[in-house]
C-alpha cells in the first residue's frame, strides 16, 4: 500500500476541496463534500473504472461510516435544556416523521417501480 | 520527577489524544454491544457510543468544546467519506438509471413529507417557533441543515443533534419498517432509507447491500438539494398559518 493511501485521501480530499471552491463561486446551496461526490463520480464515468486502491481505502472508509457522525452526535449535551423542555414535541415529530417519511418513500419507489414493470412480461402473475 | 494523578489527568484533559481514543473506544464498544445482541436495532452503535461519551464528559465536567477538539479529527473525515460514496454510485449507475423517473417521484414524495411531518407533529405539540425551524429540515445531511436551520431562524447547533438522532432513528427502524411494508428490493430501501436517514441511514444500507448503499447516497445526495430547496418554501407558507 505504502503512499498509494496516501495517493487516495490526496484524491478524496481535492475533490472535497473543489467542491467548497465550486460552492462559494456559484453560490450554490449544496455543501462541498456533496458537489466533492459529484466530481469523483464524473472521474470516474471518464476513466471507466474504478481502481483498485481507490475501491479498497473508499470501502475502508465507508465501512466505518457511522463512527464518523459520533462527535456531532455528542453534542446533544450543549441542548440538554432545549431538549428536556420540549422533550415530546421532539421525539413525537422526529419519530413519527422518520417512519412516515422512510415509508412514503419505500412505498413511492416501488409504486412507480411496479409502473415500470407493467410494461414487461414478468410483471404478470 | 514522577507526575502525580492530578498532573496527569491535567495533561491528559487539555489535550486531544484522550478524547480521540475515547471516542474510538466508545464506538468499538457500541459496535460490540451491536454484533453481541444479534444486531438488535436498539443497540444502534453511534446512539450507545454517544450515551458512553455524554456520560464520562459529564462526570468528569469536561466541556463539549474540550471534548470536541480531540474529537474533530474524527469528525473531518465526514467530508472525504461523502466524496467516497461517488464509488458505490458509479459501480450501481446502470440500475440507477433505469429508475429515473421512479427516483424523482419517490425524491420529491419523501422530502416534503419529511418537512411537513416533522414541522407540523412539533408545532402541534406547542414546541417555539425556532426549535420548529431547527427540526424542519432533520432529513438532510448535517452540513446543508445546518445551513437551512440558520436562513429560516432556527438554531444549527440543535440541528445537528435533531439531524444525527433522525439518523439513528431511521437506522433502527427502516430494514423492518420496509419489509413489513413489503418494500424487499435493495434499491427501495436504500432510497428510502438515505432520504429519511442522511449519511447514518447509508451507514445502514451498505450493510444491507452495495445495490441499497448506492441509492442511500444517491437520496442522500438529492435530499440535501431537494430539502434546501423545499424548506425555505414550505416553512414560509405554513409559517404564514402558524405565527401570523
Amino acid at each position: 500500500m505504502g503512499n498509494r493511501i496516501v495517493l487516495v485521501f490526496t484524491i478524496l480530499l481535492a475533490c472535497q476541496l473543489a467542491g467548497e471552491v465550486i460552492a462559494r463561486l456559484l453560490g450554490l446551496p449544496v455543501p462541498g463534500p456533496v458537489l466533492g461526490m459529484v466530481i469523483l463520480f464524473v472521474a470516474l464515468v471518464i476513466r471507466g473504472h474504478v481502481p483498485d486502491d481507490v475501491g479498497v481505502v473508499t470501502g475502508g472508509l465507508l465501512q466505518n461510516l457511522s463512527l464518523l457522525f459520533v462527535p456531532a452526535g455528542v453534542g446533544v449535551m450543549l441542548h440538554a435544556g432545549l431538549l428536556v423542555q420540549n422533550w415530546l414535541a421532539v421525539s413525537a415529530a422526529l419519530m413519527a416523521s422518520v417512519v412516515i417519511t422512510i415509508a412514503v418513500t419505500g412505498l413511492a419507489m416501488r409504486w412507480m417501480r411496479g409502473f415500470a414493470a407493467g410494461d414487461e412480461p414478468e410483471g404478470q402473475p | 520527577m514522577i507526575a502525580t494523578s492530578r498532573e496527569i489527568w491535567v495533561y491528559l484533559a487539555a489535550s486531544p489524544l484522550l478524547h480521540l481514543t475515547m471516542t474510538l473506544a466508545a464506538y468499538l464498544a457500541g459496535d460490540w454491544l451491536f454484533r453481541k445482541s444479534g444486531q438488535k436495532a436498539i443497540f444502534n452503535p453511534v446512539l450507545i457510543a454517544i450515551v458512553i461519551l455524554v456520560s464520562i464528559l459529564l462526570a468528569t465536567g469536561t466541556s463539549y468544546a474540550t471534548y470536541f477538539e480531540g474529537a474533530q479529527f474524527v469528525h473531518f473525515l465526514l467530508g472525504p467519506a461523502t466524496v467516497a460514496l461517488a464509488v458505490p454510485l458509479y459501480r450501481q449507475f446502470e440500475r440507477v438509471r433505469h429508475s429515473g423517473p421512479a427516483i424523482f417521484v419517490a425524491l420529491l414524495a419523501g422530502s416534503a413529507t419529511a418537512i411537513v411531518s416533522a414541522v407540523l407533529i412539533t408545532w402541534l405539540l406547542g414546541a417555539p417557533q425556532n426549535v420548529v425551524a431547527s427540526i424542519a429540515p432533520k432529513s438532510a445531511t448535517t452540513p446543508i441543515a445546518m445551513g437551512i436551520s440558520e436562513q429560516i431562524g432556527g438554531l444549527p447547533s440543535l440541528t445537528a443533534v435533531v439531524v444525527i438522532l433522525t439518523g439513528i432513528l431511521g437506522s433502527m427502524v427502516g430494514t423492518g419498517l420496509l419489509n413489513r411494508l413489503g418494500v424487499r428490493d435493495g434499491s427501495a430501501q436504500g432510497f428510502a432509507l438515505g432520504l429519511a436517514s442522511h449519511g447514518i441511514g447509508t451507514a445502514r444500507a451498505l450493510q444491507v447491500s452495495e445495490v441499497a448503499g448506492a441509492f442511500s447516497a444517491l437520496a442522500m445526495g438529492l435530499n440535501g438539494l431537494a430539502t434546501s430547496l423545499l424548506v425555505p418554501l414550505l416553512f414560509h407558507l405554513l409559517g404564514q398559518w402558524f405565527w401570523p
